[in-house]
């Protein structure tokens, strides 16, 4: 994936005025946004998601514009393509699982009938072992369980690539090493390109083909390229920035 | 008592449901969107706006009905324009009636659904642009069924309240029996012409159904909306 955005925003939260300028081109299938929380990290993605409108900047994928404030150009989300895995998952409340799984394949008024059958769907199910699942409600679904429904819902529109939310933080510590080996393998086997963005330095050594380190709104170094298993010096250089809080957890 | 009571306590009570039902499903209408553009959208005038729709809840009902008479009556300015353009009175008629009863009935839809709005996270709505899903759908698909529990509270106590309507409703409609008298302005009549026997049968009538959507309101309020956290 060719990814390069700026994106530049000013936030205002009660007295708190907070500029984001985030600069990345990256040429990586995994590229990593990694820095303390407040950092703007979540704000960065909602701007490659359309989420959030920038004040000025682009945002270009492979190529194409999806967004570029000299050129007026603001494609709205529906049309970028992409998919947004939130970090507490955003699983819609009133469908079962097989229904928010199907959520983006009918494109109408109404949501996908309980009853309804899609190849892509029940592909889905099956590859994340959602079978027994498939007609529970969200509330019902261990965190593990909610990520996997998350992660098919958002990979049955086909997206050109996937936006994670700190994936991991909403589950235990042994769910984690579970669903980040998961997740690995799922990423190598359909080699779909991934922005993850995370506070956690397990997630940039695995991740971070190339990695993006935040601070109050600004990149802190260049992005520098790292083969994860082979530099334990990427791992060792984030964890050098980070907050003490940040690396209790 | 004879069967022509009975026959006139069916046609007091059906034209109360009809004017009820018609003024919640104008309740429905405008209390939702409202309900929702003030929990969603930032603009200037918002709490005057919010404060204006709340108003009918502490206004004495004869206050509003006679600020609608002012309004709708034949040389208020709305209501000269009905007359000229589409012919339409609005006094003296159960339409009127049903105008009244909406409007007196409006904040009790319009609070909890703006209530219910802002309960439902912005996430899911954001989750859903990104699946692809258009705003008018993403409203119908994911904002409206989980605000819908507590839509629906307001809409039965709306009913309830519609069902009851005396002052505004006496003001606009008047008291035209088959026409304009409703349950509770026919329950004052019999008492002033002193037949107990028919108030008291109205009264009953009132206090059950009354009883019935209460409980049913209260059984859809309940103190979590179905979330997953």
């Amino acid at each position: 994936m060719q990814l390069d955005f700026h994106i530049r925003k000013t936030l205002q939260s009660g007295a708190r005025v907070f500029t984001l300028d985030v600069r990345l081109q990256a040429q990586a299938q995994r590229v990593v946004i990694a820095g303390p929380s407040g950092a703007g990290k979540s704000q960065a993605l909602k701007g490659i998601a359309g989420l959030l409108r920038p004040d000025a900047g682009h945002v270009r994928i492979d190529g194409q514009t999806l967004y570029d404030s000299e050129r007026g150009i603001f494609m709205p989300p529906q049309a970028r393509r992409l998919a947004y895995v939130f970090q507490d998952y955003a699983l819609f409340a009133h469908l079962n699982v097989r229904q928010n799984i199907a959520f983006a394949l009918s494109r109408g008024w109404l949501n996908p009938r309980r009853g309804a059958r899609h190849a892509a769907v029940e592909y889905w199910i099956e590859a994340f072992e959602l079978g027994p699942l498939a007609h529970q409600y969200p509330h019902e679904l261990s965190g593990g369980q909610r990520q996997r429904t998350a992660l098919a819902r958002a990979l049955v529109a086909q997206p050109r690539a996937l936006l994670l939310d700190e994936p991991f933080a909403a589950l235990d510590s042994e769910l984690r090493q579970t669903m980040r080996a998961e997740l690995d393998a799922l990423q190598r086997r359909l080699q779909v390109p991934m922005v993850l963005i995370t506070h956690d330095p397990q997630d940039v050594a695995l991740f971070g083909e190339q990695v993006l380190h935040l601070h109050e709104g600004r990149v802190q170094a260049a992005p520098t390229r790292s083969t994860p298993d082979l530099n334990p010096q990427a791992d060792d250089s984030y964890t050098a920035r980070v907050a003490p809080a940040t690396l209790a957890r | 008592m004879d069967t022509s009571n009975w026959a006139d306590i069916w046609t007091v009570l059906s034209l109360s449901l009809k004017v009820a039902g018609w003024a919640t499903a104008i309740t429905l209408v405008f209390g939702v969107a409202l309900g929702w553009l003030l929990a969603r959208k930032r603009f200037p005038g918002r709490e005057l706006l919010d404060t204006l729709c709340t108003l009918p809840m502490v206004l004495p009902p004869t206050v509003l009905g006679y600020y609608l008479l002012v309004l709708v009556g034949s040389r208020g300015p709305i209501g000269a324009w009905l007359q000229e353009h589409f012919g339409i009175n609005l006094i003296f008629t159960w339409q009127g009636a049903v105008l009244a009863a909406a409007i007196v009935t409006f904040p009790l839809v319009f609070k909890p659904a703006r209530a219910a709005f802002e309960a439902v996270e912005g996430q899911y709505e954001q989750a859903a642009r990104v699946l692809g899903i258009s705003e008018w759908a993403l409203f119908l698909r994911v904002t409206l069924p989980l605000a819908w529990r507590g839509i629906m509270a307001g809409l039965l106590l709306a009913f309830a309240r519609a069902l009851g309507e005396f002052g505004a409703t006496l003001m606009i409609a008047g008291n035209i029996p088959g026409q304009t008298q409703t349950l509770s302005i026919a329950v004052y009549e019999a008492v002033q012409a002193g037949r107990d026997d028919v108030a008291n049968i109205l009264a009953a009538i009132t206090a059950l159904v009354c009883i019935a959507v209460l409980l049913s309101a209260t059984r859809l309020m309940p103190g979590r909306v179905a979330h997953q956290h």
